[in-house]
């Protein structure tokens, strides 16, 4: 049986009187690219808040890496990696030196962080990066190392905050070759992007609409129920019906 | 006529060569786009024709007048957008508008019909503090500050980065009517699928333009036949293309690849759903000059 890697039921939070995030119910399995989509200020930030821990909900269940939400906040930050397009990683220290720390900081083993950096410079293509500083690199290589760092502890499932946002085309499906090889070798993989042809790369995708899921299955099927030959138009559609409503 | 002139600009950061030999020229009434990558030399550009920044080489010059000489009559006539936001956090929307009309000695009121159509939209949170904002309201009250003074030309750097497919499409509608108002718009952008809604566009990528054009001539130009290609496993069949000879490049976009063959030897050695002859969108084309830059 495939194992879930993310089990979500009712996850709310309020903030005061105001819902953010209303009863999202959804899983994702292991391996599995799913992508989270939806407007700005529809709650996704919050939502993503809270699967990775930092942010505590106000009612519902939800279990990911295998840890509750509510009673393992700390299991459940050990156990995944995140990456947004604001991380930063440290500009002044080497690609191999950023590794290191973030290897350090998630209680790896020197023996293990040095195994671990032979192994990700080689899966990335990073070899002639490897002793320069972040600072210097490409936005291209940035993202790739970023993406490197925030899977370095070998976390079940990692979190993409619109990892590509401002990178050039070329870079942009590189790194989407890199997310597929992830995620063929077993890792879950969670991604927000404003790029609709991005939402084409996922397994599954969710649109958040106003604090909820208003729509969540594979591109195909989600084009074939909305009879629109783009996730584009899925999304408008979804987002802004009065834009539509005559048509 | 000619609204914006750019001559032969360079920029230097230390080591880094932001604007390379960079000329065009935007015509009266033109929404222009400037359309490349982070890092392509954009904001630079952008931040010279402001009166912000000085260029090491070359000249530029609006509606005749030298962005370095006639700085102070430059800023007059222009409206300029930042790519980060720049209001004040902690004024309301209306403060913040009322403060950008006093600097260019005007009022709302006086200028109202410029806005009107884009701040009713913000009108019944004039007093909410702009910090306070989604990024959408936040992005048209800062066009409705770079508007406030009735600028002849309009500069917009990265207008749209990081808002919602839904929220672009409005600004875009915005910046049709604006145009329709007579303002020459200058906008940078890198979503390439923005760049049909431009009368013209230059395509930017590390400091250089590679191509300037009309959307659809940069198309029509492109040289090679183009597929489209897709099977039950897209990531399998990008893997086995790129290890074919006959392959000269092969890159995922949505639920298809695009792939170009060397010569007319366009088999497959898999199997394949799908497989049919496309027009290129400006993002192949981007790619395709990329490539051949190297």
């Amino acid at each position: 049986m495939e194992k879930t890697v993310i089990q979500v039921n009712d996850l709310t939070k309020r903030f005061g009187a105001f819902t953010a995030v209303d009863r999202l119910s959804f899983e994702v399995k292991e391996s599995e690219i799913f992508g989270f989509l939806g407007a700005n200020g529809t709650g996704k930030t919050t939502a993503i808040k809270m699967l990775c821990g930092l942010l505590s909900p106000t009612s519902g269940t939800g279990r990911v890496a295998g840890y509750d939400l509510f009673k393992q906040a700390d299991k459940v930050k050990m156990n995944i990696g995140y990456m947004s397009q604001k991380f930063s990683l440290y500009e002044d220290l080497k690609v191999t030196e950023n590794m290191e720390l973030f290897g350090g900081i998630y209680g790896m083993r020197p023996k293990a962080i040095r195994a671990k950096t032979r192994e990700v410079i080689d899966d990335l293509e990073l070899e002639d990066e490897k002793h320069r500083l972040v600072g210097s690199l490409p936005l291209g290589v940035k993202q790739k190392v970023s993406f490197a760092v925030s899977t370095f502890h070998s976390p079940k499932i990692v979190f993409l905050d619109e990892p590509t946002s401002g990178v050039d085309p070329i870079s942009r499906r590189i790194f989407w070759e890199m997310i597929y090889k992830a995620s063929s070798k077993g890792m879950t993989i969670f991604v927000t992007t404003h790029y609709m042809d991005e939402a084409e790369y996922c397994n599954r995708i969710s649109i958040m609409v106003d604090g909820k899921i208003k729509a969540l299955d594979s591109p195909k099927i989600l084009k074939e129920n909305f009879g629109v030959d783009s996730m584009d138009t899925v999304f408008q559609l979804l987002a802004r019906p009065s834009n539509y409503s005559k048509k | 006529m000619t609204s914006i002139v750019v001559e032969n600009i360079s920029k230097k950061y230390q080591m880094l060569q932001a604007l390379h030999h960079v000329s065009f020229q935007v015509n009266e009434g033109e929404l222009f786009g400037l359309i490349g990558p982070d890092g392509a030399g954009k904001t630079s550009l952008f931040r010279i024709l402001a009166t912000l920044l000085l260029p090491d080489e070359g000249t530029a010059r609006i509606h005749n007048r030298h962005v370095v000489a006639d700085y102070r009559e430059i800023r007059k006539i222009i409206g300029y957008m930042p790519g980060r936001f720049s209001l004040y956090q902690d004024l309301t929307v209306e403060e913040n508008l009322k403060f950008f009309a006093d600097v260019f000695n005007t009022t709302i009121e006086s200028n109202y019909q410029t806005i009107e159509n884009i701040y009713t939209r913000l009108e019944p949170f004039k007093r909410r503090r702009a910090g306070k904002l989604s990024g959408g309201m936040k992005q048209k009250l800062a066009l409705c500050c770079a508007l406030i003074h009735k600028p002849d030309v309009l500069i917009l750097d990265e207008p749209t980065t990081g808002v919602d497919p839904v929220s672009r499409k409005e600004f875009w509608d915005i910046l049709k009517q604006l145009k329709k108002q007579g303002i020459t718009i200058l906008v940078s952008t890198p979503y390439m699928d923005e760049a049909g809604l431009c009368d013209r566009i230059a395509l930017i990528q590390s400091g250089q333009i590679m191509s300037i054009d009309s959307p659809e001539k940069i198309i029509s130009a492109y040289p090679f036949k183009l597929y489209a290609v897709k099977s039950n496993d897209n990531y399998a069949l990008l893997e086995k293309l790129r290890t074919q000879q006959n392959v000269r490049s092969c890159y995922i976009f949505g639920e298809y690849l695009h792939v170009v063959f060397n010569d007319r030897d366009e088999h497959i050695s898999v199997a394949v759903i799908e497989k049919k002859e496309m027009q290129p969108t400006i993002e192949d084309c981007f790619m395709q000059l990329m490539e051949d830059r190297g």
